[in-house]
């Protein structure tokens, strides 16, 4: 791993400023040690005063028990160190066996501290409820609507409690960022709440303070620069979109009118915002109606998984999408992108460009459009390019281009001139007043900054959340300014680089902790409310910003009801009136934007002669990763371990290449036997140098990338990230300069002859010409919608060798749409989090032993498999491989009628339950791994160690209580969510009447943003998944195995342009 | 060995099953001097010391395994069997040999099996032991093992009869009774002339105790041979049932490459093939060491070759039906399965495979190589790698690619794996030794009665 680690490791020398008592140095990889000492310097550091312990007894009389003569003193230290948590835990450990052992001395430690490890440490007594609480009935969750930001937006959620304890994250229906559905990232943010690795208190330069201490230091330091009218006090914080605290900092900057507020955030691009001064003059915010488009050209847009109100996309997108009968039409959308995303593998034509050629693209589309100068672009993607303007100028009005968020300003520009040539301003996109309460230009926001810091303007940095020092780029060194501050504040979730080189940590809440507001991408504001007390020391930006102003200690609730109760007015709702539905409904009424008309005052002609890269340049592009983002989510085990949609990496970034360039550099992979195609593979590490600097990293080959794009994925490389994110994968951010942001050239790859192993779960890409994912095209479809039976040998229902069950009552069914699914693995999250489904580390991937209940495969159509002499390989080249099709299909438990897993079980600990489930008996299973064996869709999960953490405290606060914890030996799989099911028909046999449709929703279909999944009863014919079920494109999973399926498929249909796919 | 080269009758007249001119007491007297006088040389202690060092391997892999599970071994999905059940299926297949030596011989009255039954049958007791260990460890919870057995459960629970694991539970459990007792009532007469020699107290108490009061009598004599008709016509049906089921563990599987009609034959045939040879593999060494070439002579070795070439074809028969069925079937999984064992990434296997299994005792055809101790001691090593390999490629390799190619994997063994299987070689070979050392390893009463037919000139055919 060394090997991969950060080229910046070596040249920290990081110094915390501080009392000088302090300890000088961290060394970064030594954190445990060093937090240990940490402890044992509070207690020596402050020696007692006996005089002090003397003049304390002289009051006392009668029997006192004191812990130690420091205890009796009253010591502040000492109470300080009684509400310590344990020491944050190393980051060195780096296997997951390991990592239990390590935990079990810390439970243990943590027992004898006699430390409440979990709630509040002031809340000494526990006791049972007397009075049950209102609303509550023990054992019943309860919901609340909150809301999580995100960079420029903010998703609506419901989330669920069992008894003050959130256990898992749903979509809120009401919110327009979320329409139900959710997102991986959404649905993981909950373990960032229980992570154990947070951090717990305000630290000075390594040592605990109370945050009154906090509070007073804060006044001192804003009263130093308040003289100067601020001058010296700058702010930095990421994108805000919460209205109270952009009128908090507002307010603050009114206090100090010579302070400065900057912002950044790492893994968006200026181009939005400087496309938007382009085009309009000003920053305005753009909204998609997707929903509304028929044909959708995405300029480097990956808008279906990533971005502000990318669930809401995918669900309209994805709604015109659904087929019913061969009359039915379908959207039609187009993809020009660097490197397969989501959005791309779903597209029904994708184009492979360079990311740096995009723009020539866009260019030449707006010159076809009657705007601005034609460019030369290369013969095929010219003639993709007509066929293409020819669709879109067909679809006037009901057009849609979207253009991507790591684009450069121009594409934005021209993506509304086009849009505006289209005529589809209005209808597929309207623009609002800017979402982000301050646009700015980020990127010169920071230059800013870090000038300033260097000159020593700056006495006092209040960072407000982010990691500078690991994101910012790479040429304006951050830290070295960093060290220059005299005050600097970080706060931020955990300890990370940052925290290191401030002088003040403060811990942040987490947004199920505090309360806050934010708005959606469509302006729509929402009030973030706690579902929990802070688990530990923690405040929020709220708390940070109030307490250098002039309200120190003013708690946010109080700072965020005092703006509402104002914009209330405005509004037209009196705030008592409004504040409790505003926190049922999770949205707060009348606060989307309204849709402005701004003046397109660009014209594409104006614009200057493209500087065009040589089409043989190598382009390195940075994109965020699609698991951990920015970094944020390092120490997410369910993201680490999430496998990356098209790549199925797991727990690391690689440098993607194309199997062109990859033949060409003979960056060869090779599959281990370890683990093998569902594991372990060997690639090819090297060296890259790129913007002075250098970067190691493991190569991977990427089907469907444009030939000499390399992509770096951000995101990774994390010295401090905590337990789980600690060097994993290499740092992109090194080679990463405020010069070429998302594209850099002249870059120098050289292999160093080293191999590194990746986690990739799964390496085959070939269906072998199985009856797997069927897929067509949209006039294949109509020719034959039966077309998944094709070609395929067909059981008769009665051909088993057992008596068939009978199912009087309801028979569960789930049906998957394939034509919906983008492979957005929003359902992979959301079961693990449903299901307690442990994190097993990427020791255990690599051999193969992941325990995702629902996983999503990828396959390439049209590519070679064996039957084609090639091997599922992508690094053996072939044509096909340049730009395949891509297909996703999740594939859960198939709850087969003729299940094979149940025949072979000894023991009886896989049964056919009453109405059809393939029920599994944790406390019957002895483990023989037989059921697994001989289930042929390989969904069966063996716990082959002990996987799940059963020490961590707060762990164990995470845990659904409805499902079982699962231990070692036995084995598991997806139940249909079968808690969920039986809590229905409680509420059903309550009321005596059966089970509605729709009232089951597993947490896959519940998740889901393309409404892909449905479940529920098939006896019932008018049931969703009945009628689905009933639909000609339905097809089983290998259907010739009589298996007979409860989990079936509707087959994929792409909607190819004829003209295309002559071409 | 030399010496019985010289003593080779000339013409058609067969050779004796015995070297010419023992008597009933020298056969007593060197058999049973093995056990009661022969000193514990130094070659045996060293070995012993040796063996004693890998079975504590053996519990060490055990013990961690239970204290962390299996997942210290290559197991993953997909291929969640792995060493431990192709060890389980080898072990198996080798204590076949014995029963089938000691009780189909013996019922098809082949006098020749009388001085390698004794411990043929110790070498099944031991390798069903060491086999019987397998299932019952690689469970993810051992200590549940016993939810396999039909006992009273208060919930009422049974076991899943559709399971052929639980027909392994009953197949094994029956063939190791079987054996333990079909070898504990030959060993009667043998047991009582040990006490009846022996000069030590504590051999004599031993030796009395395991006797149970034998005393040679016609009755005992009468009640004995029955007994052990018996027990030979009990014993016989489990030859061809034991590895049927055991093969039915694969063959009532859906996955390519188990799914085949053709396991039941084959499986049997090929631990018959495999059993005998590691007979072989003992045999030779330990004639040797005790100077037991009289007894055991070359022409028992040719005879056992010629098993094995017999075995050896059928299972080759197999491979090759294996194959054409799959392309006859046009299954396009068994196709497939076809093509990747010929091209796959462990075609090496196979190809080893077919080396050891079916080229190797084709020159078991000649009789020099028949009669040529070093050769066949080579070739029953190479035949009981080749069934290992066997057991791999049908167990392991099938599981590596079947129904969804997203799933696919493949399996290496891990350090674990390996400690478990060579311990487990470790624990049979010193048995063996034990056995060598602590009890008659020829049977002495059967020896004496073919003293008896042979100086009678009652031959027994061949």
């Amino acid at each position: 791993m060394d090997a991969m680690s950060d080229h910046e490791h070596d040249k920290q020398l990081p110094i915390l400023q501080g009392p000088p008592a302090a300890k000088p140095a961290l060394e970064a990889g030594h954190d445990h040690d060093q937090e240990e000492e940490i402890v044992d310097d509070t207690l020596r550091e402050h020696r007692l005063e006996l005089s002090t312990v003397r003049e304390k007894l002289k009051d006392k009389s009668g029997k006192q028990y004191w812990r130690t003569l420091e205890e009796l003193s009253e010591d502040p230290h000492f109470e300080e160190l009684l509400h310590r948590e344990f020491p944050r835990h190393a980051s060195e450990w780096d296997d997951a066996v390991d990592r239990r052992d390590f935990l079990k001395l810390m439970g243990a430690s943590l027992a004898l501290a006699g430390l409440a490890g979990c709630g509040r440490p002031d809340e000494a007594h526990i006791v049972p409820y007397v009075k049950q609480p209102d609303g509550m009935v023990l054992g019943k969750p309860n919901y609340y609507a909150t809301a999580m930001p995100f960079g420029a937006d903010a998703v609506g959620v419901l989330v669920e409690s069992h008894e003050g304890r959130p256990t898992k994250i749903e979509g809120n229906p009401d919110h327009p960022s979320s329409m139900g559905a959710t997102s991986a990232m959404v649905q993981a943010s909950i373990l960032n709440l229980y992570d154990p690795d947070r951090a717990q208190t305000v630290l000075q330069g390594g040592e605990i303070r109370a945050w009154s201490t906090f509070l007073d230091s804060a006044q001192e330091a804003a009263t130093g620069v308040k003289a100067a009218g601020g001058a010296g006090f700058r702010i930095l914080t990421g994108a805000v979109t919460s209205p109270t605290l952009a009128s908090q900092l507002r307010k603050l900057l009114a206090l100090y009118p010579q302070a400065k507020w900057h912002q950044w955030e790492p893994a968006v691009s200026e181009g939005g915002r400087e496309g938007a001064k382009l085009a309009f003059g000003r920053v305005v915010n753009t909204v998609y109606v997707p929903g509304k488009a028929d044909v959708i050209l995405s300029l480097d847009s990956d808008f279906l998984a990533s971005g502000p109100g990318h669930i809401s996309y995918a669900k309209q997108w994805a709604r015109r999408r659904k087929l019913e009968s061969t009359s039915d039409s379908m959207n039609r959308l187009y993809v020009v992108e660097p490197t397969p995303t989501v959005t791309g593998s779903s597209a029904d034509h994708r184009l492979p460009m360079r990311a740096c050629d995009v723009e020539l693209f866009a260019r030449a589309l707006a010159a076809k459009l009657g705007r601005g100068n034609a460019v030369s672009l290369p013969a095929d993607a010219e003639k993709w390019l007509n066929i293409v303007a020819a669709d879109l100028q067909k679809a006037h009005g009901s057009s849609l281009v979207v253009a991507g968020e790591q684009q450069s300003a121009t594409v934005h520009a021209l993506a509304h001139a086009i849009n505006a040539a289209l005529g589809n301003v209005g209808t597929t996109v309207y623009y609002t007043e800017p979402v982000e309460a301050e646009p700015v230009n980020q990127l010169e926001s920071l230059r800013d900054l870090c000038a300033d810091m260097d000159a020593g303007k700056v006495d006092l940095l209040l960072i407000l959340g982010g990691n500078p020092v690991y994101d910012a780029p790479h040429d304006f060194d951050f830290v070295t300014k960093l060290k220059k501050v005299h005050t600097s504040v970080h706060l931020s979730p955990y300890f990370d680089e940052t925290s290191a080189y401030c002088q003040w940590h403060v811990s942040e809440s987490h947004y199920l902790e505090s309360w806050s507001d934010a708005r959606a991408y469509d302006g729509t504001a929402s009030i973030v409310q706690p579902l929990i007390s802070p688990l530990y020391y923690t405040k929020s930006a709220h708390d940070l910003v109030a307490a250098f102003s002039d309200k120190p200690g003013q708690p946010p609730y109080d700072a965020v009801r005092a703006y509402w109760t104002e914009a209330s007015t405005k509004l037209g709702t009196a705030i008592d009136a409004g504040w409790r539905k505003w926190l049922n409904d999770g949205v707060i009424p009348g606060t989307k934007l309204p849709a402005i008309t701004p003046e397109l005052k660009f014209n594409p002609a104006n614009l200057p002669a493209p500087t065009a890269m040589p089409a043989t340049e190598v382009e390195y592009i940075f994109r965020p990763d699609p698991t951990v983002y920015d970094g944020r989510f390092a120490n997410n085990g369910w993201l680490q371990e999430l496998p990356k949609p098209v790549t199925k990496l797991t727990w690391d970034n690689a440098a993607l290449v194309s199997p062109k360039f990859a033949q060409k550099n003979d960056l060869a992979h090779k599959v281990v036997s370890r683990g093998g195609e569902h594991g372990q593979i060997r690639s090819t590490v090297v060296d890259i140098e790129l913007n002075g600097s250098k970067v190691t990293a493991a190569t991977w080959t990427t089907p469907g990338q444009a030939e000499n794009t390399v992509v770096l994925h951000l995101g990774y490389g994390r010295t401090r990230a905590g337990f789980t994110g600690t060097n994993k994968g290499f740092n992109a951010y090194a080679v990463r300069t405020s010069s070429a942001m998302w594209s850099a050239s002249g870059g120098k790859m050289t292999a160093t002859g080293d191999g590194y192993s990746l986690a990739c779960t799964q390496y085959h890409f070939n269906m072998e010409g199985r009856q797997i994912l069927s897929t067509a095209t949209l006039e294949e479809y109509k020719k034959n919608p039966a077309f998944p039976h094709e070609g395929h040998e067909e059981v008769a229902k009665d051909d088993s060798l057992y008596k068939a069950f009978a199912y009087p009552n309801y028979a569960w069914g789930m049906a998957i749409d394939l034509n919906k699914c983008n492979g957005c693995n929003a359902c992979v999250v959301a079961c693990q989090s449903e299901n307690n489904i442990p994190v097993v580390g990427k020791d255990q991937v690599m051999r193969g032993r992941e325990m995702h209940w629902i996983r999503i495969d990828r396959y390439y159509t049209h590519t070679p498999g064996f039957a084609d002499g090639g091997t599922g390989d992508p690094t053996e080249y072939n044509a096909a491989l340049d730009n395949p099709q891509t297909f996703f299909q999740p594939v859960p438990c198939m709850q087969c009628e003729n299940a094979p897993c149940e025949q072979v079980c000894p023991v009886g600990a896989t049964t056919h339950s009453a109405e059809g489930l393939n029920d599994m008996v944790y406390n019957r299973c002895v483990g023989t791994r037989y059921c697994s064996n001989n289930c042929p869709y390989k969904v069966r999960r063996f716990n082959f160690l002990r996987f799940q953490d059963w020490e961590t405290p707060q762990l164990k606060l995470l845990r659904n209580p409805e499902v079982t914890v699962r231990s070692r030996g036995v084995m598991e799989k997806c139940t249909y969510c079968v808690q969920r099911i039986n809590n229905a028909r409680i509420d059903a046999e309550k009321q005596n009447r059966p089970i509605r449709d729709g009232e089951i929703v597993t947490a896959c279909e519940s998740a889901c943003p393309t409404e892909a999944i449905a479940f529920g009863n098939i006896n019932d014919p008018n049931s969703k998944v009945a009628k689905l079920k009933a639909q000609q494109r339905h097809y089983t999973l290998l259907g010739e195995l009589n298996s007979r399926p409860r989990t079936t498929y509707l087959g994929a249909v792409r909607n190819p342009n004829a003209e295309l796919e002559k071409a | 060995m030399s010496s019985v080269t010289q003593n080779l009758p000339s013409g058609h007249e067969p050779e004796p099953w015995i070297e010419p001119g023992h008597t009933y007491a020298s056969v007593t007297d060197k058999i049973s001097s093995v056990v009661l006088t022969r000193p514990l040389g130094i070659g045996w202690l060293a070995g012993f010391a040796f063996l004693f060092g890998i079975v504590m391997v053996l519990n060490l892999a055990i013990g961690y395994l239970i204290v962390k599970g299996t997942g210290i071994w290559g197991i993953n999905i997909p291929i969640g069997w792995g060493f431990a059940i192709v060890n389980f299926v080898w072990w198996i297949g080798i204590g076949h040999a014995g029963t089938l030596i000691s009780a189909i011989l013996y019922l098809l009255n082949q006098k020749w099996r009388t001085s390698i039954n004794r411990f043929a049958e110790a070498m099944t007791l031991f390798a069903v032991a060491c086999a019987g260990l397998f299932p019952l460890i690689h469970t993810g919870r051992p200590w549940m093992a016993y939810y396999m057995f039909p006992y009273p459960s208060t919930m009422g629970i049974w076991p899943q009869f559709r399971s052929p694991l639980i027909w392994d539970v009953f197949a094994v459990s029956t063939y190791g009774t079987v054996s333990l007792l079909f070898w504990f009532v030959g060993l009667l007469p043998d047991l009582a002339t040990l006490r009846d020699r022996a000069k030590i107290g504590w051999q004599q108490k031993i030796f009395g105790m395991l006797s149970m009061g034998w005393r040679g009598s016609a009755r005992h004599w009468h009640r004995y041979q029955s007994a052990y008709l018996l027990l030979a016509g009990l014993a016989t049906p489990l030859v061809l049932s034991v590895h049927t089921v055991v093969s039915f563990d694969f063959a009532v599987g859906i996955v390519p490459g188990w799914h085949t009609t053709i396991f039941p034959p084959y499986f049997v045939a090929g631990a018959i093939y495999s059993g005998f040879a590691m007979v072989l593999t003992l045999a030779i060494p330990m004639r040797k060491a005790y100077g037991l070439e009289g007894f055991i002579t070359l022409r028992h070795l040719e005879q056992m070759a010629k098993v094995m070439l017999a075995t050896g074809l059928i299972v080759a028969y197999g491979y090759f039906i294996e194959f054409f069925m799959a392309f006859y079937s046009g299954n396009k999984f068994d196709v497939f399965l076809a093509k990747q064992r010929l091209h796959g990434p462990y075609a090496p296997f196979y190809y080893a495979l077919i080396l050891c299994n079916i080229l190797t005792p084709q020159l078991l055809w000649f009789k020099k190589v028949r009669r040529n101790i070093a050769a066949l001691f080579v070739m029953s090593l190479i035949i009981n790698t080749g069934m290992w390999l066997e057991r791999f490629v049908i167990v392991v390799i099938s599981l590596t690619r079947d129904f969804m190619p997203s799933a696919w994997g493949r399996y290496s063994a891990t350090v674990w794996d390996y400690a478990t299987f060579v311990g487990t070689l470790g624990l049979f070979t010193m048995l063996i030794f034990l056995f060598v050392r602590g009890l008659p390893a020829i049977a002495i009463s059967e020896m004496r009665e073919l003293v008896h037919q042979d100086s009678h000139g009652n031959e027994g055919h061949s």
